[in-house]
Order: structure tokens, then sequence, then C-alpha cells
């Protein structure tokens, strides 16, 4: 829902700024860039957000240690010149391992994002433009898979990607993520086509395929993108749920969720294992969740804001 | 009307039967309980596993089907069958559900008053500093696992402990369990060592609640603040806090309904994190220890009460909506 700014004001404000001709025509693209940039939070998260990027992708060249190799000199050594985040009791470096963890909580994040999106975008666009028997057969699966205790279900198919590669993982995931979007994809998509350019559509004959792909979804971009951004932030909290209890990502592999699981005991004796993972990762949540409030406060169609538009 | 309610109830109730199906064979089929006995040394002859596994239903040499129909006819008959460990789903489940409950009720209740209250007092104080600490704080605790937080708060309740000097048998705080083994739980004294233990994994519950219900009810608030129902409550007479408290107030709690539902849901089972963190032998200890242990009666059992409690709380929201709205009274 928009945080709205004090209505109240408005229009005086708009009168001030010269009635008519302050709202000149302006490109969609730039009209919400302009009111993305206003917001100074969201402005902040995405400079956190690209910072956090560029620390993941290029930390690890910058220091001797690979998150994979041990220095048998330094064994659960504080944080120090050599070991920047110390080093934990194998003699793992912490940094490398924060490093190699934020890499993967990125990818999970956006990769699980974009996948959960894109089905509940398919599956509901479907459902609704088609209607009938696909449309019952869809809901019912809808239903059945909120009605799952995703935890469980993942954990218990935990082994079967125990030996394969992480994306599976991140499908399984993304594959109980996007049921509630579909619901909404799908009652936009009902409103959307009665409406005359997808009837024109449709009668000049355009295959449905492509009146989906063309009409309806560009038409509620803005919520899917919104939504996108929402689910990146929840998927890399379920990915940490998970890997703390180890049905996540598998070692020799690390993640944020692993290293946070492996260290929340030694948060008293040995803070650096505990704390530099866990402040990457409230750092990287909290960048995502700021540009998802922006995003949707700037693509929202019925916000109101102070000045110019 | 009471036609259509019964067929919701049959869907929901075939929802609640596949649910279970699929958990029950997903978990017999990916799960290997005879993994507990092959480590041992000396190995235990195969003839004996083999009869203990069948009288635990779950040797894998029956086909699953088989095993699913004695489970079935067993869960018909209220007997959700037996743990790795040959005791009774039920009696297991049973004796961890009251853990939780007194874990998640103190918790979740004060977590959702509070955020009402939070979200809503800063949505009548926006961009006041009161609002922006109350915005700022909540973001921060949204983006904490609560792992993280869970940790942190222990961490936090060890540090005052010390800090007081209670460094002896006797702490001010305590951070595992949920009484000091020994006390008497019915006494005066039992009474407070359980409050003593309940204190921090409350706050942890309570402060995601907190963080939460207070972004949503600002947000509710602000929408019902601007519109003109409220100007012509305080125009025909009410103050102000009357007219926020009896209109705006009710008004904005209407879309919190669903929320409030599916956190009846959670109170059985969400404690997950915070249950391990501060050594709560409750459900949410039981739903990973059954996986871990690969017993997949338990499994199956928790998922069935999970699914059950998920479509009670459906109901429930529905059910409240139509009390608080009008317009949905048909």
């Amino acid at each position: 829902m928009a945080e709205r700014a004090s209505s109240q004001l408005l229009p005086e404000q708009a009168g001030a700024a010269g009635g008519l001709d302050a709202t000149e025509a302006v490109s969609r693209t730039r009209l919400v860039a302009r009111r993305f940039v206003r917001r100074r939070p969201a402005v902040a998260g995405l400079v956190s957000l690209a910072l956090l990027f560029a620390v993941a992708y290029l930390g690890p060249f910058v220091i001797p240690w690979q998150y994979d190799q041990l220095d048998t000199n330094a064994f659960l050594s504080p944080p120090s010149a050599v070991h920047w985040f110390g080093t934990t009791q194998t003699g793992f470096d912490v940094f490398a391992l924060t490093m190699r963890g934020l890499q993967k909580s990125l990818i999970v994040g956006l990769l699980g994002a974009v996948m959960s999106t894109a089905l509940a975008a398919i599956v509901g666009a479907f459902s609704g433009y088609l209607g009938g028997t696909l449309n019952t057969v869809l809901l019912t699966i809808i239903d059945l898979l909120l009605v799952l205790p995703s935890f469980l279900i993942i954990a218990i198919l935990s082994p079967l990607f125990r030996d394969h590669t992480w994306l599976v993982f991140v499908f399984l995931l993304a594959a109980f993520q996007w049921m509630v979007t579909a619901r909404i994809v799908r009652g936009l998509t009902l409103s959307l086509k009665e409406r005359e350019f997808v009837t024109a559509a449709r009668f000049m004959g355009v295959p449905t395929w492509q009146i989906i792909a063309r009409h309806i979804l560009p038409n509620m971009a803005s919520f899917l993108i919104i939504d996108a951004t929402i689910n990146v932030s929840s998927l890399i909290l379920a990915e940490v749920g998970l890997s703390f209890f180890g049905f996540g990502v598998q070692p020799p592999d690390v993640s944020l969720g692993t290293l946070i699981g492996d260290n929340a005991g030694a948060a008293l004796s040995y803070p650096w294992e505990f704390y530099f993972p866990s402040g990457f990762l409230v750092a990287l949540i909290l960048a995502i969740n700021l540009v998802g409030d922006g995003l949707r406060d700037a693509l929202d169609p019925n916000a109101v804001f102070q000045g110019r538009r | 009307m009471t036609a259509f309610l019964l067929r919701r109830l049959a869907y929901l109730t075939v929802l609640v039967g596949v649910a279970t199906v699929v958990a029950y064979f997903l978990a017999a089929t990916q799960l290997n309980p005879r993994s507990r006995y092959e480590g041992r040394n000396p190995p235990p002859p195969p003839a004996a596993v083999d009869a203990i596994l069948d009288e635990l239903n779950l040797n894998d040499k029956t086909p699953v089907v088989e095993r699913f129909a004695k489970w079935a006819g067993g869960v018909l008959r209220g007997d959700l069958g037996r743990t790795i460990d040959s005791g009774s789903v039920n009696t297991e489940i049973n004796r961890r559900i009251w853990v939780s409950l007194r874990l998640m009720l103190l918790g979740s209740i004060l977590g959702t008053l509070l955020g009402v209250a939070a979200g809503a007092y800063g949505a009548i104080r926006q961009y006041r500093l009161s609002d922006h600490l109350i915005t700022v704080s909540s973001f921060v605790v949204l983006a904490m696992p609560t792992v993280v937080l869970a940790v942190l708060v222990k961490n936090a309740g060890i540090g005052l402990n010390d800090l007081l000097g209670f460094t002896g048998d006797w702490k001010l705080l305590y951070t595992t369990g949920e009484i000091t083994p020994g006390m008497d739980a019915l006494s005066l004294g039992g009474l407070s060592n359980r409050l003593a233990h309940l204190v921090l994994p409350t706050f942890v519950l309570m402060s995601g609640s907190i963080a939460f219900y207070s972004r949503y009810q600002r947000s509710a608030m602000l929408d019902v603040l601007g519109s003109d129902f409220l100007r012509t409550a305080q125009a025909k007479g009410l103050t102000r806090p009357q007219a926020l408290v009896k209109h705006a107030l009710r008004t904005a709690l209407i879309p919190m309904a669903t929320f409030f539902a599916y956190q009846f849901a959670l109170l059985f089972v969400g404690a997950t994190f915070t249950e391990r963190i501060f050594g709560w032998h409750g459900m949410g200890e039981l739903f990973v220890e059954s996986i871990t242990k690969s017993d997949v009666n338990t499994v199956a059992g928790v998922t069935l009460l999970v699914a059950v409690l998920v479509l009670v709380a459906g109901f429930l929201s529905d059910l409240v909506y139509a009390a608080l709205d009008p317009r949905v009274r048909v």
C-alpha cells in the first residue's frame, strides 16, 4: 500500500508550482526514476546494494585467501591485518567465507525471485485468461502448495540436491514462493481481459500467448517488479533459515545461512565468526527492502507526492 | 449459504488429505530410517532390524502404498503412528504443542497489540521523530532473520546477568530451556523461574510481530486518516482521539484481519528458530528432528497438523472479516 505524503498540502502546492504548466509530458520511465530518486532511503538502499555487490565480487581478489583455503598458522585468530575478519576453528578466513556467502545469497535471492515471479505471472495470466478446466486445476495446485509446509518439504528433499547443484535448491525455494502472487495476477488478468485493447487483439486473431505476453503482462509490470523485489529478500531469508538447520546450501559450499548456523553457538566466545556474516546479511536485506519500498512508491500511479511529480 | 459453506469445507478437507498424502509419500521415499541401524558397531542382524522397522511401520522393504494404507488406517482412528524411537506420535505432539503454545501465546498477543498500536501511533504522528524511530527500528528488525535476533537477545541477556552480578545458579534471566531442572513447577519459586525463562524468547517473538504489524497498520491507518468519514465524525462532535479510535483504527484493522487469523496457525508451530536457540523442546524442534532422524510417521503427522491449522486459519480469517466489515455480510 502506498505511503502517502500529507495530502492536504497538495492543492496549494500544485497551484504554487504554476497549475498546468508544472505537469509537462514526461515518459513513464523518467517519471518513475524521478520519483524514486526523490526518496532518500530508497537511493541509500540502492547505493548500498551496489556496494555490497561490488564487495562480494571484488573483495575476494583483494585478499590473498580463498574461501576454501586453510591458514594452518592461524586458528580462531581475532580480526587482524592478515585476516580482516579473523579466522575459524579450522583456519578458514572469515572475510573470504563471508564474501563467498554474500555472493551465494545474492544469486539465490535474485535468481529465485525472477523464477518465482515469472512462474506466478505465467500461471496467473493463463489461468485468468483461459479460465475453464485449466483455471480450476491451477487454482487447486495453488491451494495445495499453500497448505503444504514448504520448510518441511524442502527439508525432506534436501538429500536430492546434496549431491547436485544448488540450483535445484533455488528452484525448490522459488516453487513455494509464487502462489499468492499468481492469485493476484489472475485477478488482474480477469479485469484486463475485458478491456478494449485485449478484445481488439483477440478479434484480430492474435494468438493467446502473444496477447498475454504483449498486452496482459506489460500492463501489470509495476506489480511484477515490486513483487520480484520483495521476493528477493524473502528468498534470502528462507535460504538462511533452511541452511541454519543444514537443509539448504551444502558444504563445502557456503552461504550466509550456513555461516550463521555454524557459528550461532560461538557468538559469545568468538564473536567475529558470527557477527560479520550476520552484519552483512542484515545490511543486504535492509538495502533490498528499502529499494523495494522506494520502487513501490515510485511505481504506484495513485501515490500522492509533495511538489512536482 | 450453508450449502456453499459445506462445499467449501469438503474441498478443504480433500486438500488437507492430499497434502498429507503428498507429505507421507515424499517422506517415505526420501528418508531412510534403516540408516539409523546401519552405522552401528557391531552391526545388528538384518532380520532384527527388519523386525523393528516392521513393528514401527517404517520398513522400506514393504511397498510404500501398503505402509501408507496402514498409517492412514490409524489416522482415521485418531492414531498418528509410532515415532522412530517407538514412542507414540500423538503423545509426542500432545506434549510439545503446549510447550510451543506457552512460548508463542504471550509473544504473539503482546506483539500484535503493540505492533498495531505502534503503527497507528506512527501514522497519526507521521514524519515526526517518533514516527521515524518506529519506522527505522521496524525496518532493522524486519531485515534480521529470527536466528540472528535470537542470538543477539540471548547474548544481551547473558551480558545483563553478568553485569548485574547474577553469576551463580540463580539468575535474573535464563537463556536455556523452560524451567531449571529439579524445580517444582507449581511452587511460587517454580513459577517465577518459568517466567524468568520466558522473558527473552518472548521478547524475540514479540519484536518480530511488532515490526511486521506496525508497518502494515501504519499504511492502513494513513489510508483512513485522509478520509471524509473521519472528518464527518469530528464535525458531529467527537473529539479527535475519540474519532481516531472509534472510526479510524477500527476501519484500518479490517485489512489486518487476515494476518491475525494466520497468526493462529503460527501459534502452534511458528517458533522453530527461537526454540532452537533457547533450547525449548516444542513443535518446531520436533519439526526439524523428525527430518534429521528420518522419522516418517512424525513428518506426516506434523504436516497433517499444520495443514489443518492453516485451513482453520483461512476459515477464521473469513469469519473475522465478516465480523469487522459489514459490506462482506450478505
